[in-house]
């Protein structure tokens, strides 16, 4: 069936390209290095940064699990989900990148549970859908976490 | 230190889902505590109402909703906003109206009826509010990040779902004894552990639900407290709102992303802690001065870490402490003898006076059965959404 993809959010993560190759990205500040996601295109937020220009960058591919939980309930609007089709659980997963120092919440991959994600184990983020509407043939685009098999950081 | 102000009066509307509108709640407990202080409504010079939001839209803008209600009579009027710590925010208001010698007298006011299951955001499409996008691109709702800091608090220090579940059983029983929760029933280890997954590893009755209530406070000043014969008053010594400092390195409501820790060191305290720590610096107080503490239980595993923050123990020692009844009536240093949001369920504008309601009839020994023998120095602590924080000592 023809789609139409449309990121969840545009710039928060790259679009057309191949699993290995995608990334979150954020903004790096060409003051201090801080960097910041959900992207800031304003203003640097560290207080005692000199200033500078925040330039895109593409977020480390992995990064270790910090904490992770999952949604047995489904959530309120606006996630968009069918209140006619039984609800699935998902898993959040918080996850903490060393070379950004912060930590970066998301969906893990489907299928995907909270036992496979003890804290401190390797993810990585990959293309996900978070959303379908088959009427309109449009789906949206997210950025899911799933373990690394073989649980190397890089 | 800032100077204190004097409780004359607090009241409470009971917790429930009683199906009214907020304002009914607020104008209930606005005049349950202006009787408790035994002051007339034409005798207040300033309201300050704590936002009831619906919507994204802040109710009938509470202040001037209660003083309406309550009848006109030409009062200053302040109303406030900062999710769970709106009714902090209202004190400090009132507080530095006291203090600053605009009104002798400052009546506050929080009350909501909240809807019903997850609090989600306003209506619209919205791009520009982290709150907005949190439920949008991840479904994450409240529960979901304090699943992620109970699975975290397993993960470092070894707490278990059985930990989490004394938390409750905690609350309930004190609860049980407290006439203006909505839960009033003793509730077991079992219940806790057969209630459904909500959040993994956090069950139906390791969350708080949504309440409706309402509850007010009637300050003063301490000289206009001793003229109206109120020699020793419960007074608040300290309220501390401060935010975070960057980086915050902890995963807060509404965050999908922390801060970058690459250019600034973390501070090795908490946000939460240093809630806290504003608050027993302006006191002058340390934890060790703590007769009772009511903190925001919006999780049984989110009590435990508020033991930590607010210093009653050491990082990764909460479970220890509710492990051995120190955190229980007739512990160490008792917490949440209210019964908690575990036993209230969230009334977002009322929380933060009602945990201040406590503590003046604590500290008043009028708490009935609930009693903190010889209660002298209390501390409230919680959090609003986006970076609000919240704690109120009171003493006596
Ligand atoms: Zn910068």
């Amino acid at each position: 069936m023809p789609h139409t993809r449309i990121p969840v959010v545009a710039g928060w993560f790259t679009e057309d390209t191949a699993e290995e190759e995608f990334r979150l990205l954020g903004t790096r500040c060409s003051g201090c290095r801080s960097v910041h996601f959900p992207r800031e295109d304003g203003h640097c937020r560290n207080p005692g940064c000199p200033g500078g220009e925040l330039e895109e960058v593409p977020l480390s591919k992995r990064g270790t699990v910090w904490s992770c939980t999952d949604g047995r309930y489904r959530p309120p609007p606006p996630y968009v989900s069918d209140p006619g089709v039984p609800w699935v659980p998902y898993t959040l997963v918080a996850v903490e990148l060393a070379a950004e120092r912060m930590v970066v919440l998301g969906q893990a991959a489907p299928g995907v549970g909270v036992d496979d994600l003890p804290v401190g184990s390797v993810v990585e983020v990959v293309p996900g859908v978070l959303d379908e509407d088959r009427a309109a043939g449009t789906v949206h685009t997210t950025w899911n976490w799933r373990p690394v098999a073989a649980g190397a950081l890089s | 230190m800032t100077g204190d102000v004097a409780v004359l009066g607090a009241g409470m509307h009971p917790w429930g889902k009683w199906g009214r509108g907020f304002v009914t709640y607020g104008q209930a407990a606005a005049r349950a505590a202006l009787d408790d202080a035994g002051i007339g409504w034409p005798e207040v010079g300033s309201v300050v109402g704590a936002q009831t939001v619906r919507g994204g839209y802040p109710g009938y803008v509470a202040g001037a909703t209660f003083a309406r209600a309550l009848g006109w009579q030409g009062a200053r009027v302040t109303s406030v906003y900062a999710a769970c710590a709106s009714g902090a925010q209202a004190i400090n208001t009132a507080r530095a109206q006291i203090l600053a010698g605009m009104a002798d007298v400052v009546l506050v006011v929080g009350a909501d009826a909240a809807p019903k299951g997850f609090f989600a955001p306003a209506g619209g499409e919205r791009r520009d509010d982290p709150d907005w996008l949190r439920f949008r691109v991840l479904g994450a709702t409240n529960p979901a990040y304090f699943g992620l800091y109970a699975r975290r608090r397993m993960a470092l220090y070894g707490d278990t779902p059985e930990d989490f579940a004394l938390v409750k059983v905690k609350n309930a029983a004190a609860g049980a004894m407290n006439a203006n929760a909505r839960y009033r029933k003793p509730v077991t280890a079992e219940e806790v552990a057969a209630s459904a997954v909500v959040a993994d590893p956090l069950r139906l009755l390791d969350i708080c639900a949504t309440s409706d209530g309402g509850a007010a406070l009637v300050l003063s000043s301490v000289e206009f407290a001793r003229r109206r014969g109120v020699a020793d008053p419960v007074r608040i010594r300290a309220v501390s709102t401060v935010t975070p400092t960057f980086p915050r390195t902890v995963l807060d409501l509404p965050d999908i992303g922390t801060d970058s820790a690459v250019a600034v060191e973390p501070s090795p305290k908490s946000f939460r802690s240093s809630i806290a720590r504003a608050a027993y610096e302006e006191a002058g107080i340390g934890p060790e001065d703590l007769s009772l503490a009511e903190v925001y239980d919006l999780s049984t595993a989110l009590e435990l870490e508020w033991y930590e923050d607010i210093g009653l123990c050491g990082a990764g020692e909460g479970a220890k402490l509710v492990r051995e009844g120190a955190t229980a009536l007739g512990g160490r240093i008792p917490v949440n003898v209210s019964g908690g949001l575990a036993s209230f369920g969230e009334a977002v504008p009322a929380q933060a006076i009602a945990q201040v309601c406590e503590l003046t009839w604590q500290l008043r020994g009028r708490a009935g059965e609930r009693q903190v023998p010889g209660a002298r120095v209390g501390i409230t602590a919680n959090q609003g959404l986006f970076g609000h924080g919240s704690a109120v000592v009171a003493v006596r």
